[in-house]
């Protein structure tokens, strides 16, 4: 009975050290391989321009929805306080500091992890992935390390667009539904944003981009046999790389501005 | 020369090989045959090092492929002599057929130039019955048998001295197999390279191999030349090639 009970709890627990573990090891193993050669030039620019450029009109249009709807919000709450005037700053921190990292991160998680784990997943079930190690290439280095790199260079740019575009969202809303001056806003955005709010959301994004592509790899290269196995590997890659994205967030946040 | 002996190799609870003596003497064609799911492509891929034996040792002329801590240019070297044909092709299909054939060709210390990597790759798939308007389509674009000749085409672009041919002939029409059967025996001659074949096609038995080995329960059941293999008593053997349901293989697996 109780060893039924300490096994229940334990084996849950023993698994998921492992995994951890499992994991350090692949990401250490990754970030190992980026510096030494061979590289892969064309696959890196192939990723850059899958996970970065073909990104943008998701966290875009993520973006500006967002700093629409946050305007209207932080109006209505300000108005509580005769605080309506807060509003462009307000936007302009929370875009850079919070969401525009964490909503880009989560709709580029969806968007590229997915793609990631089911592609290199079914070149493992499709023995694509044997066949280039027989063909003397590390699938590590070949597959996984210009994925890695090119999300983790190219989030803290969407990041920054994505930033951009949020402020854009609150000020369309701000100046069309909320009766501020267009430059009013615009003044008052500029005066109140500080290098290191829209910095540590660029540091954030980095990371994110890096937890993307590793989580979205990962899954692949550990994918079951068959179209179920894919479609596992595809739904833990989501899944871990949007709860590892929010964890990891909360810790970023506390190292950044808690002293 | 391979030799493997008293490799073991266990998946959980399932032992696949439970002790495989083996030996493949340079440029000879050896065809291992067996039912599914006896492990058949385990041992290959132990060979070439994609799975590790759980004990045992295998040698490729003298030299212990299973030792750990190989550095990557000596796994390079040692993988650079090898071709294989998968079973499903494992085509690149991000790739066109030409830098699939040629993937070997264009990468690594000796890379050469793509134009002439590309002319080179041309010649390999028209060396295995495919015209050069082929080189440029994606492999998606091709059917079964086509996709299997394009795999054919890469194992052989690099000339590697030792070439494995998982299941040649499964999923591809009597014709077809014929074609890739008689391809086969022909780069292996003119090539003068040593081939392990594994294959449940006893078609492709006859026309690839000179020895013939059976696994069969983790071991290998019986091993001699293809010209042996009818007059064989083992009961083993003759339910396989006769493609008997009763026997001493179970038909239930």
């Amino acid at each position: 009975m109780i060893a039924g009970t300490l096994g229940a709890i334990g084996r849950p627990a023993l698994q998921a050290l492992a995994a951890i573990g499992r994991l350090g090891l692949f990401a250490g193993t990754v970030i190992g391989h980026i510096l030494r050669p061979p590289f892969y030039l064309r696959e890196f620019g192939v990723a850059l321009l899958q996970i970065g450029w073909f990104s943008l009109p998701v966290v875009g249009l993520t973006a500006i929805f967002t700093g629409g709807a946050l305007a209207l919000q932080i109006y209505a709450g300000g108005a509580r306080f005769n605080a309506e005037a807060v509003v462009p700053s307000i936007v302009a921190i929370g875009m850079a500091r919070e969401l525009g990292p964490v909503l880009g991160g989560l709709m580029v998680a969806a968007r590229v992890a997915s793609s990631i784990a089911a592609e290199i997943g079914t070149m493992k079930v499709t023995e694509q992935i044997d066949a280039l190690v027989t063909l003397s290439t590390n699938p590590l280095k070949y597959l996984v390390v210009p994925r890695v790199v090119a999300a983790t260079l190219s989030m803290p740019v969407l990041v920054a667009t994505g930033d951009a575009i949020g402020i854009m969202g609150g000020w369309l809303v701000g100046i069309t539904r909320l009766d501020f001056n267009s430059a009013t806003y615009l003044k008052n955005t500029v005066d109140f944003l500080e290098a290191w709010d829209v910095g540590s959301g660029l540091f954030k994004g980095a990371a994110f981009g890096f937890i993307v592509a590793l989580m979205g790899c990962y899954h692949g290269m550990n994918s079951a046999r068959g179209a179920q196995g894919v479609g596992a590997a595809t739904k833990s890659a989501v899944v871990s790389a949007s709860v590892l994205i929010l964890a990891a967030n909360y810790i970023l946040t506390e190292l950044f501005f808690t002293s | 020369m391979i030799t493997l002996s008293d490799v073991h190799k266990a998946f959980g609870a399932n032992r696949v090989l439970q002790g495989v003596n083996l030996t493949i003497a340079s440029g000879t064609s050896m065809v291992i045959i067996g039912g599914s799911g006896t492990g058949k492509s385990v041992l290959l891929k132990s060979i070439l090092g994609l799975v590790r034996p759980d004990s045992g040792m295998i040698t490729l002329d003298g030299q212990d492929v299973t030792a750990k801590g190989k550095s990557g240019a000596d796994r390079d070297a040692f993988l650079a002599r090898f071709g294989m044909l998968f079973q499903g092709g494992a085509l690149f299909d991000s790739l066109r057929v030409w830098e699939n054939v040629a993937f070997r060709l264009v990468r690594g210390a000796k890379a050469m130039p793509k134009p002439q990597a590309r002319e080179l790759a041309i010649e390999k798939l028209r060396r295995v019955g495919l015209k050069p308007e082929t080189a440029d389509l994606y492999p998606a674009e091709l059917s079964g048998g086509m996709q299997k000749r394009v795999g054919l085409a890469r194992a052989i672009a690099a000339e590697p001295e030792i070439i494995f041919f998982d299941e040649p002939t499964t999923g591809l029409d009597p014709i077809m197999a014929g074609v890739i059967n008689d391809l086969i025996r022909e780069i292996v001659v003119e090539m003068g390279a040593t081939a392990m074949t594994i294959t449940h096609d006893m078609s492709s038995v006859r026309a690839i191999a000179d020895n013939v080995a059976m696994l069969h329960g983790g071991v290998i059941r019986w091993t001699g030349p293809v010209s042996e293999l009818d007059a064989t008593p083992d009961p083993y053997v003759q339910q396989f090639i006769h493609g008997r349901a009763d026997g001493p293989i179970e038909s239930v697996r």
